[in-house]
């Protein structure tokens, strides 16, 4: 009779259903609720509608000022504002503001604030990081948000799955941002739409958690509801020393059914760049001409911790950036800064001619701290190289590597690591 | 429920971003998100539209971020309906949650063009094309997701206590 995945199982524990079906609408228990500082003012707003005095946990409920902030302007600090009211008002504990601030997906693994077996909704859509920790978790907007904050409850479409079958191990220099890059290349933009991308497989323990995080980071880019990984030593690992609470481990059934299994060999993935407007855009270094560049962006949610930067610097140790490129590396959380800054990271990047900035989501999204003009190229580490994201409309994004970012850094010009080493 | 109107059209994978820029989500103000929308894809979308036309696309459409500020701006701006091949599952929630209607169907979006005017029956699932003399049938919503529009939203089924019915 049991023939669920991975998401399945864990969605049936917290509906409190013994099976589940792909296509069946439940109703959700929830172990986290998060925001930032764009969706949750909406949030809020929608909660005061409901008229509940109180928000189901003060725990867990986790608000995060990191688009905007530190505030870029009056409406923005208005915006952020209104999130603090509202946290000390409902007491809530993981409020995350100024020097606690980091990048929200970065954030709450290395806080612990999410484990095994969670279900986590957020208003942001790449809250699906969170299943490299084998927990599901999925962006959703603010109203949900706000009936998740008030009741904590989601309804939810079971979803079915596509499995990926990982094998072998990734050669020096590529890293989990090649894969996932390359699977969306594979599948298309909304290749997993509406269902969970499952991984699995032997080359999974060959993976860091950090590459983990970046490949379910990007399911959204697929349309996939979530991403999600088993759990293992490495996963048991990092939980343990982000104090996170005991892990419920959940694991797909053999005889589980997927839409559709694609293996995938992590020994012949190559470094990946996405190309203008779309994260399937993909193109490998054979196909890639002199492309110039303006800057380069090494950060964000997908690729800011601590491994990423690490990466980055063994690139940029000892080398210049190419003149007229201007290179932004921001850690994303305030405990990576500080580890970065420990380990001399950032003499190397300033030695290059790199700048550090403070940590923020600001140039992902064309927010502020690195908007691109009309007509300028970006290569960046993070998600989205849609029309207009990083600044002017006629503006570029390609979204690649820390590795491949870096090198590119030093050239001026799309490159892989190859050019430079 | 009817709506009627004439139809604007755009292609796949439009995506949040352009639907309502970033640079404008420093405010809630709905009026000022919907002064914004479309605009990075079509800066005349406010003078070509009137109030109650419908948005007819293609392929997965309101992918990327999960701001509700973009059904909320599409919502705001007049537009009556959406009308797509696939949408992005996030701004699909979104749309019933603040009570934005849409309706997911391949062959009503290929065969719509630009200009043609509508009249859309949801209790029928019919979408008649009058300018082409001709009928869509489109699948209705799963009970749930009903219960969720005809409460006017997913907050208003909280306040009604309907939610954990």
């Amino acid at each position: 009779m049991a023939k669920m995945t991975m998401t399945q199982k864990i969605l049936a524990s917290k509906a409190n259903i013994a099976q589940l079906k792909a296509g069946e609408l439940i109703l959700v228990d929830l172990d986290m609720v998060l925001g930032n500082d764009i969706t949750s003012p909406v949030a809020i707003s929608e909660f005061n509608k409901i008229g509940k005095k109180e928000v189901f946990s003060k725990e867990k409920i986790s608000l995060v000022m990191d688009h905007f902030a530190p505030n870029k302007d009056i409406k923005a600090a208005e915006q952020c504002k209104m999130c603090r009211d509202f946290a000390n008002d409902k007491e809530i504990i993981n409020f995350f503001d100024g020097g606690e601030m980091g990048i929200e997906h970065a954030l709450l693994p290395e806080k612990g604030l999410v484990t095994s077996g969670d279900v986590v909704i957020g208003a942001d859509s790449h809250t699906c990081t969170y299943g490299a920790l084998g927990a599901f978790a999925t962006g959703v907007g603010s109203t949900d948000m706000a009936v998740g904050m008030a009741t904590g409850k989601a309804w939810f479409k079971v979803p079915s799955a596509i499995s990926f079958v990982l094998k072998g191990k990734l050669n020096k220099w590529v890293t989990g941002k090649d894969v996932i890059l390359h699977i969306i290349g594979k599948i298309g933009v909304d290749g997993a739409l509406y269902k969970s991308m499952e991984f699995s497989g032997e080359g999974v323990s060959t993976l860091s958690v950090s590459d983990r995080l970046c490949i379910c980071n990007m399911a959204i880019e697929a349309g996939a509801k979530n991403g999600i990984f088993p759990v293992d030593e490495k996963t048991l690992k990092f939980l343990k020393a982000a104090k996170a609470k005991t892990p419920k481990i959940f694991s797909a059934d053999q005889d589980a059914v997927y839409d559709e299994v694609y293996e995938i060999d992590l020994s012949e993935i190559k470094q990946t760049v996405a190309f203008p407007h779309l994260p399937e855009n993909t193109k490998t270094f054979d196909q890639i001409e002199n492309i110039k560049i303006d800057q380069v962006v090494i950060g964000s949610c997908t690729n800011g911790r601590l491994e990423d930067l690490i990466l980055a610097a063994k690139i940029l140790k000892g080398k210049k950036v190419a003149k007229g490129v201007r290179v932004i590396i921001i850690p994303a959380t305030p405990k990576i800064y500080m580890q970065a800054m420990q380990k001399g990271l950032f003499k190397i990047f300033l030695d290059s001619g790199a700048l550090v900035s403070t940590p923020t989501c600001g140039p992902c999204l064309g927010g502020h701290m690195g908007i691109l003009a009309k007509g300028e190229r970006a290569v960046a580490t993070t998600n989205r190289n849609f029309v207009g994201r990083m600044g002017h409309v006629e503006s570029e994004v390609y979204l690649a590597s820390p590795a491949v970012a870096a090198a590119s850094a030093i050239t001026g010009k799309i490159s892989s690591t190859k050019e430079v080493l | 429920m009817k709506v009627e109107g004439k139809v604007i059209k755009y292609g796949n994978n439009v995506d949040t971003d352009v639907i309502i820029p970033a640079r404008y989500l420093n405010t809630i103000d709905k009026k000022e998100l919907a002064s914004h929308c479309m605009e990075d894809l079509d800066k005349d979308f406010l003078n070509k539209i009137s109030k109650g036309d419908i948005m007819v696309a293609g392929k997965n459409f309101g992918c990327g971020s999960s701001r509700e500020h973009a059904p909320i701006a599409i919502k705001e701006s007049g537009i009556s309906l959406i009308i797509a091949e696939s949408f992005a599952r996030i701004f699909y929630r979104n749309s019933i949650n603040i009570g934005l209607p849409i309706i997911e169907s391949v062959e009503a979006a290929q065969d719509i063009k630009n200009g043609d005017e509508l009249v859309v029956d949801f209790d029928k699932g019919i979408v008649k094309n009058v300018t082409k003399n001709k009928e869509y049938k489109v699948p209705a919503f799963p009970v749930f997701v009903q219960k969720i529009i005809t409460n006017n939203g997913l907050v208003e089924m909280v306040k009604s206590g309907e939610l954990n019915k």
